[in-house]
């Protein structure tokens, strides 16, 4: 049997679960969480450092950089120039060049501000950036970003943290027969199951922070998320039977007494 | 007694008054940075952090401290 590789930008990654790693109560419940979800990547956000308390817990303390791949985000940018100047920093951390770049248009329902976002894409990618691309689930923007240089495309279910789960399954299903990029859904998911929805949809993968680290067991959650995206996968590779309007019996007829 | 000239910069937004002369990676030091864990901006360029102590601090000089914190 042929190996299900997921990559991304030639880099081969064990989990197709991708965890954020904010909203958590702790940092040692967030560390125990990604460990429990078998992620290979987990996104991260670039703040500054708190300068006056040096005691608080770092990151890079609790989750090792060399153990499991860091994906830098934009969260918090409305526009390309704070996007670049976010992304250029994280890059300086420690060489990331594998990004999320997530530009913002509005701050209520957090849909992508996609003009930025294609503008950004493109600069990013001379820049020898390697950039996931978070997105609309519209198929035509899909294809300019990937004319753009993204290097692979993660359209929201739903709204950032909203739990609503995949809102419109025919773009995302148009958008996985357009392309061959890594397609991952990004945003929106509430439970395991959507998970394993995105999977069955042919998606390459799922990123979810809300729905693990709002949980009101998000170690447990954790663990559901991992065994969904693998189920779904499973499913999506096994070919699903077709859809009929009438029944058609599992017993054989014949024999009948 | 000489008075120790002090100038006033802004450090990850915050005002901040360091010693006249003082350069980027004495600063640094003073304020127990791990500067494998960060990226830093001076008057809004990147810095090589190999480069840290050629870049003497003078007045209104602005810098920035980033590193990787918890996010979706």
């Amino acid at each position: 049997m042929k190996q299900d590789k997921f990559i991304i930008a030639g880099r081969n990654f064990k989990s197709r679960l991708i965890v954020g790693t904010g909203k958590y109560k702790s940092m040692s419940q967030c560390a125990k969480a990604v460990k429990l979800s078998g992620a290979s990547i987990v996104t991260v956000a670039v703040r500054r450092v708190n300068i006056t308390d040096k005691k608080k817990a770092l990151l890079m303390d609790y989750i090792d950089p060399k153990k499991i791949t860091y994906l830098p985000n934009t969260a918090g940018c409305f526009n390309s120039k704070d996007a670049l100047r976010t992304l250029r920093l994280a890059r300086e951390i420690g060489g990331w060049k594998l990004v999320k770049l997530e530009v913002l248009g509005d701050k209520k329902n957090l849909f992508p501000e996609i003009i930025e976002t294609l503008k950004s894409t493109e600069v990013l990618s001379k820049e020898g950036f390697k950039v996931m691309v978070y997105c609309n689930d519209d198929p035509l923007m899909a294809k300019r970003l990937e004319n753009a240089g993204a290097c692979a495309i993660m359209p929201l279910a739903a709204p950032i943290g909203s739990g609503l789960g995949i809102q419109n399954q025919t773009n995302i299903k148009i958008i996985r027969k357009q392309t061959k990029l890594p397609l991952i859904i990004d945003a929106g998911l509430g439970q395991a199951s959507d998970a394993t929805i995105a999977m069955e949809l042919g998606c390459d993968g799922v990123l979810v922070n809300t729905a693990i680290a709002k949980a009101k067991k998000p170690l447990d959650m954790a663990l559901a998320f991992k065994n969904a995206v693998i189920s779904g996968r499973q499913s999506y590779l096994s070919g699903r039977i077709q859809k009929n309007l009438m029944g058609s019996a599992s017993s054989p007829l014949k024999g009948i007494i | 007694m000489k008075k120790i000239k002090k100038i006033k910069i802004r450090l990850n937004g915050s005002f901040k008054f360091v010693k006249d002369n003082t350069n980027l990676s004495d600063l640094l030091k003073t304020l127990k940075i791990p500067l494998k864990k960060v990226a830093i901006e001076f008057n809004q360029q990147i810095l090589d952090k190999k480069k840290l102590n050629k870049q003497i601090l003078r007045n209104n000089d602005k810098i920035e401290i980033v590193h990787f914190i918890g996010g979706g």
